[in-house]
């Protein structure tokens, strides 16, 4: 079943400039799909359209079988609920003049009156924040410090902890290990494949980084320009059906 | 000699101008409430068989040229002076920062309006606008800071405006906005902490330049009107008397130097406390 449709989706940055064009995908329950392209093919932007913080010009999105292009704030309070969002620059993604704990309260408190938690559990806020904390692997006394007093992965663990804390069931990873030395990329892709499954997740993962999706994803999609130029199974990466420009990003790697 | 100075620990060295600033601010608003209170003298009452006297028990400060008590008329003086220019002050914040936000966090048509009638307001130094004021309503206290609001708010508003322009770019407000949080939520969680330092910082320091300006208004004859106290004003009573009375002008000089000192020490200490470049390197 699908979780999110995309059809024919474009957005123009000024009048004839294209960042997405005509791009159409889907996205199944509980899949881990990749969106790999170089920067500034405009999957930062299909990203940031697909969750409604930027305004589309042409197209629809579908989540699950409820169009929401045309919803307005209130009636989009119903899907927001359940897409999060993990920006690449964890510094910029928590407010630095918060402490962690008040930035990771955030979604639950907007959304506590009808949310139905059932990996976590709201006794109170301290008790919640400790939770989502253990749930990153991050230990519980860091809830009372400042995002400046973490480390770089520690920051992008605590991003996470906050897009997983309303229980979602679809995040957009954007760019979310682009900034972290190498030891730090791994242990966030690991405890991402983990809490895949344990909340039963759906991931679409946006990376320039074609070794880290092969890894993370069932499914690759590759952009060009504003363009989906290829589509395919991860296992059939290196078949030679492939477009030439997903061809030339294998040749990188 | 070098390694006493190095043992000496910084923090001390710091904190000794925070101290005389805090404890200056702490007994000037004691003063300017014991005035309310309690005071000995009847500051307009004339008694010119005792004009100009020298200091002596029963007049601290000694009489001016009309025979009113010094001291009485430079404490309720402090009123006047600090509180006219905190009113000023927190009148202008008080249209500042909402039209700073709004503009900042709306973009597009509304901050373009909102910017180009504050580029109007900033068009007129504030001498100016208090001079023709004074020439259109009259001179007085109460135009003077009509005068003062009107030029000062705009340096909020666009001090606010450019903070929330930058921060509201920045990803955690995408992702507040992507969870639906309201404008005003997000202006008043996210937002509001980081102009609250910004704005201190500039209040901070703009006091003691709307002292000044008050000051200096009263002491031409557009501020404060005779008979009530105000320290410009009792500059400009004292003038004829330089000569023979220089305390007359010392007194009242002395209260706007020390006052201003003090506020402009707070918006150092004030400064250094919310300085971004210090978080970072913590």
């Amino acid at each position: 079943m699908s979780l999110l449709t995309i059809k024919e989706l474009t957005k123009f940055y000024q009048a004839d400039k294209v960042a997405v064009d005509h791009v159409s995908f889907d996205l199944k329950k509980g899949e881990c799909l990749g969106l790999v392209g170089e920067s500034g093919c405009g999957k930062s932007t299909l990203a940031r359209c697909l969750l409604r913080i930027e305004p589309i010009d042409s197209g629809s999105i579908y989540f699950g079988n409820q169009a929401i292009e045309h919803l307005n704030e209130r009636n989009l309070h119903l899907f927001r609920k359940k897409m999060q969002i993990v920006f690449q620059n964890p510094s910029a993604a928590l407010n630095p003049k918060l402490k962690v704990k008040e930035s990771l309260i955030d979604p639950y408190n907007q959304y506590k009156k009808e949310l139905d938690l059932s990996y976590f559990s709201y006794t109170s806020k301290d008790a919640f924040v400790k939770q989502l904390l253990e749930a990153v692997g991050l230990p519980s006394h860091l809830a009372d410090q400042y995002p400046h007093e973490l480390s770089g992965g520690q920051r992008q663990l605590v991003t996470i902890a906050r897009a997983i804390s309303i229980e979602p069931e679809l995040i957009v990873l954007d760019e979310p290990t682009a900034s972290l030395d190498v030891i730090s990329q791994k242990a966030v892709l690991t405890l991402l494949t983990e809490l895949r499954k344990t909340l039963n997740l759906s991931y679409l993962f946006i990376s320039h980084d074609l070794a880290a999706v092969s890894q993370m994803c069932q499914r690759i999609l590759v952009m060009k320009e504003g363009r989906l130029v290829d589509e395919f199974e991860t296992n059939h990466l290196f078949d030679n059906e492939r477009h030439q420009y997903t061809k030339e990003l294998i040749s990188i790697f | 000699m070098s390694g006493l100075s190095l043992r000496l620990p910084k923090s001390k060295k710091s904190r000794l101008p925070r101290l005389v600033t805090l404890l200056g601010l702490l007994f000037i608003i004691l003063v300017v409430i014991y005035t309310f209170v309690y005071l000995q003298h009847d500051p307009n009452l004339t008694n010119l068989d005792d004009r100009l006297l020298g200091t002596s028990i029963q007049h601290p400060l000694g009489t001016d040229q009309l025979g009113r008590d010094v001291l009485t008329r430079l404490l309720l003086g402090a009123q006047q002076t600090i509180g006219f220019s905190l009113l000023a002050l927190i009148s202008a914040l008080i249209i500042g920062v909402p039209f700073g936000l709004i503009a900042g966090y709306k973009r597009g048509v509304v901050d373009r309006l909102f910017m180009r009638i504050g580029d109007g307001f900033l068009a007129f130094p504030d001498t100016i606008v208090a001079i023709v004021l004074s020439g259109l309503l009259g001179p007085g206290i109460g135009n003077l800071v009509l005068a003062i609001i009107l030029v000062k708010w705009v340096n909020y508003a666009r001090l606010v405006r450019s903070t929330v322009l930058s921060e509201s770019q920045k990803e955690y407000v995408l992702v507040a906005r992507t969870n639906g949080l309201s404008s005003a939520k997000i202006i008043r969680k996210h937002l509001f902490p980081h102009i609250v330092g910004h704005v201190l910082v500039l209040a901070s320091l703009d006091l003691g330049k709307i002292i000044l300006l008050i000051s200096a208004f009263s002491y031409i004859g557009l501020g404060v009107q005779p008979p009530t106290p105000e320290w410009g004003a009792m500059l400009n009573e004292s003038r004829p008397y330089f000569q023979s009375r220089p305390e007359l002008m010392i007194f009242p000089g002395l209260a706007i130097v020390v006052v201003v000192l003090l506020t402009n020490m707070a918006g150092d200490y004030l400064r250094d406390h919310f300085d971004v470049k210090k978080e970072v390197q913590q």
